[in-house]
């Protein structure tokens, strides 16, 4: 193979999370299985396709046998539970069965339990576990013109120059607009109801803070031209002019 | 070092094509080597704005497309030696330019001219975003009016991002061109006012060209209003507009209102 190197592909990993469900059987058995047989038959779709992880503590803690976990295990599986994890019970007591390589050291982090009533669990709420930076701010330093959208979820925009008719900004946090406010300014859409819009001279078409939004018609003509800032006030917009 | 000037502003009808016949006769009138191009394909004026459209044998399109060479295509004026016309297609439409071909004709034109004046056509679509790709200068021609002040905002939007220049990071030169002015109708409210303008717009004003009728007499007539009544309002503004353009200083000339008879005597505005 001299003067030839074989070109191997790149081993690419990805980082995925989504939450699974722990279910954790007790005894007597037979009624806990009943039970698990109705909840599957009432709500089909909750255990469907799931990854589940089965704890088994509270039966190991009564009887820790292999035979034991064998028979909870496999009656999980009968009713098409996609375990992917097993909790509470001594590995050494796995192997000779089907169960042999299912994991059972997993590391995770409780999330609040779980409703068997909810047929659909948003995945996408499993919390953060790092603490989020503080929320740094978009700056732009020339007039945003018509037909320019300007988006920030992270943080607050802060523009110096005026925002024209026809534009759009739209943050996470608060707008700052160190000039005339002639188009659209929709703030908190992170930040909800916290934020704030603050003009040098208001003859904006639409401000919005959180889910509150109002058009230019509402206002009227006493704040026009004046320097104007937008908040949520106990649910209702209020616009204030400063001096 | 040849300038390519695009002269656009999304909305139509407020002087496009009027403004690069004029700023582009005058130019070459001050010695300087100009080319105009229409890149309003399939609706072109240029050439009956410049009195060629017995003359047009080969167009833009034939040249992208290479059915033709660029001096086959290319029509120089009878009026003035250093002044010529490149036109544009009428039988197709926009979808006929392309980025690239474009880009050959403009470079091989910067090699015989000082100026190319590039005349966009209306809108935001590829006709107008092809005619401002390559420009260095942009002239943005605005009525004193919301909607065309709206548009032009649109439009210098554009020139800050959708030129080569944008996109490598250089500075695009922007002048605002204020034509179809009435100073009456300012002062009576019914029009914009220029300090109102300058302030959405935000870019350099080059020049304020009143409302004129000499405008559509010489444009009938199929000659630049700087070519045909050089004395007129508007084409002594045209002139000034292009001394800027070249690096004069010179100061804006402000229409005032003017009076009318009555009014002169008994000193008060004409109420409506």
């Amino acid at each position: 193979m001299a003067g030839q190197t074989l070109q191997l592909p790149k081993i690419r990993v990805r980082g995925r999370s989504f939450m699974a469900l722990i279910i954790a059987p007790e005894y007597p058995l037979a009624s806990w299985f009943e039970a698990l047989d109705q909840q599957i038959k009432a709500s089909a779709d909750f255990f469907a396709d799931r990854p589940v992880v089965a704890d088994l503590a509270a039966v190991m803690a009564e009887t820790p046998t292999r035979d034991v976990a064998k028979a909870v295990l496999d009656g999980l599986a009968a009713r098409h539970l996609r375990i992917i994890g097993i909790e509470g019970v001594d590995p050494a007591l796995l192997p000779g069965t089907r169960w042999e390589q299912t994991p059972t050291v997993l590391h995770g982090r409780e999330v609040r339990s779980v409703s068997p009533t909810q047929t659909s669990i948003n995945e996408t709420e499993a919390p953060a576990t790092v603490a989020t930076p503080p929320a740094p701010s978009l700056l732009i330093d020339r007039p945003v013109r018509s037909g320019q959208a300007i988006t920030y979820e992270d943080g607050d925009i802060v523009v110096i120059g005026s925002v024209a008719s026809g534009a759009e900004v739209v943050a996470g946090g608060s707008i700052h607009i160190y000039g005339a406010l002639r188009g659209r300014a929709i703030a908190g859409l992170g930040a909800g109801a916290s934020a704030r819009i603050f003009c040098r001279k208001l003859e904006a078409e639409m401000v919005a803070v959180g889910r509150l939004y109002r058009t230019a018609e509402h206002w009227g003509e006493g704040l026009q031209g004046r320097a104007v800032q937008v908040l949520s006030d106990r649910g209702s917009l209020r616009l204030s002019a400063f001096n | 070092m040849s300038k390519v000037m695009v002269v656009t502003s999304g909305k139509g009808g407020v002087g496009k094509t009027t403004s690069s016949a004029a700023l582009g006769a005058a130019l070459a009138q001050a010695g300087q080597n100009v080319v105009l191009v229409d890149f309003d394909v399939g609706l072109r004026n240029l050439d009956l704005i410049m009195g060629a459209e017995r003359r047009v044998v080969f167009d833009l399109v034939n040249v992208i497309h290479g059915d033709a060479k660029l001096p086959q295509a290319l029509i120089r004026d009878k009026r003035v030696d250093s002044l010529s016309l490149l036109p544009a297609s009428q039988t197709r439409d926009k979808d006929a330019l392309t980025e690239e071909g474009v880009g050959r004709v403009i470079d091989e034109l910067r090699e015989k001219f000082d100026w190319i004046v590039c005349d966009s056509p209306a809108g935001i679509e590829k006709g107008a975003t092809l005619a401002m790709r390559f420009a260095d200068v942009a002239v943005v021609v605005t009525n004193p009016e919301v909607s065309s002040v709206r548009d032009s905002d649109r439009i210098i939007g554009m020139l800050d991002s959708k030129t080569r220049r944008a996109e490598a990071g250089e500075t695009l030169e922007k002048h605002l061109l204020l034509t179809r002015y009435d100073a009456n109708r300012a002062a009576r409210g019914e029009m914009m006012k220029v300090e109102d303008i300058l302030e959405i717009l935000a870019i350099p004003l080059l020049g304020i060209v009143v409302e004129s009728q000499d405008v559509l007499t010489a444009s009938n007539l199929g000659c630049p209003i700087t070519l045909h009544n050089p004395a007129s309002v508007a084409a002594r503004a045209y002139a000034d507009a292009a001394r800027r353009l070249m690096g004069e200083i010179l100061p804006i000339d402000r229409p005032s209102e003017r009076k009318s008879f009555m009014s002169r005597l008994f000193g008060r505005k004409a109420v409506a």
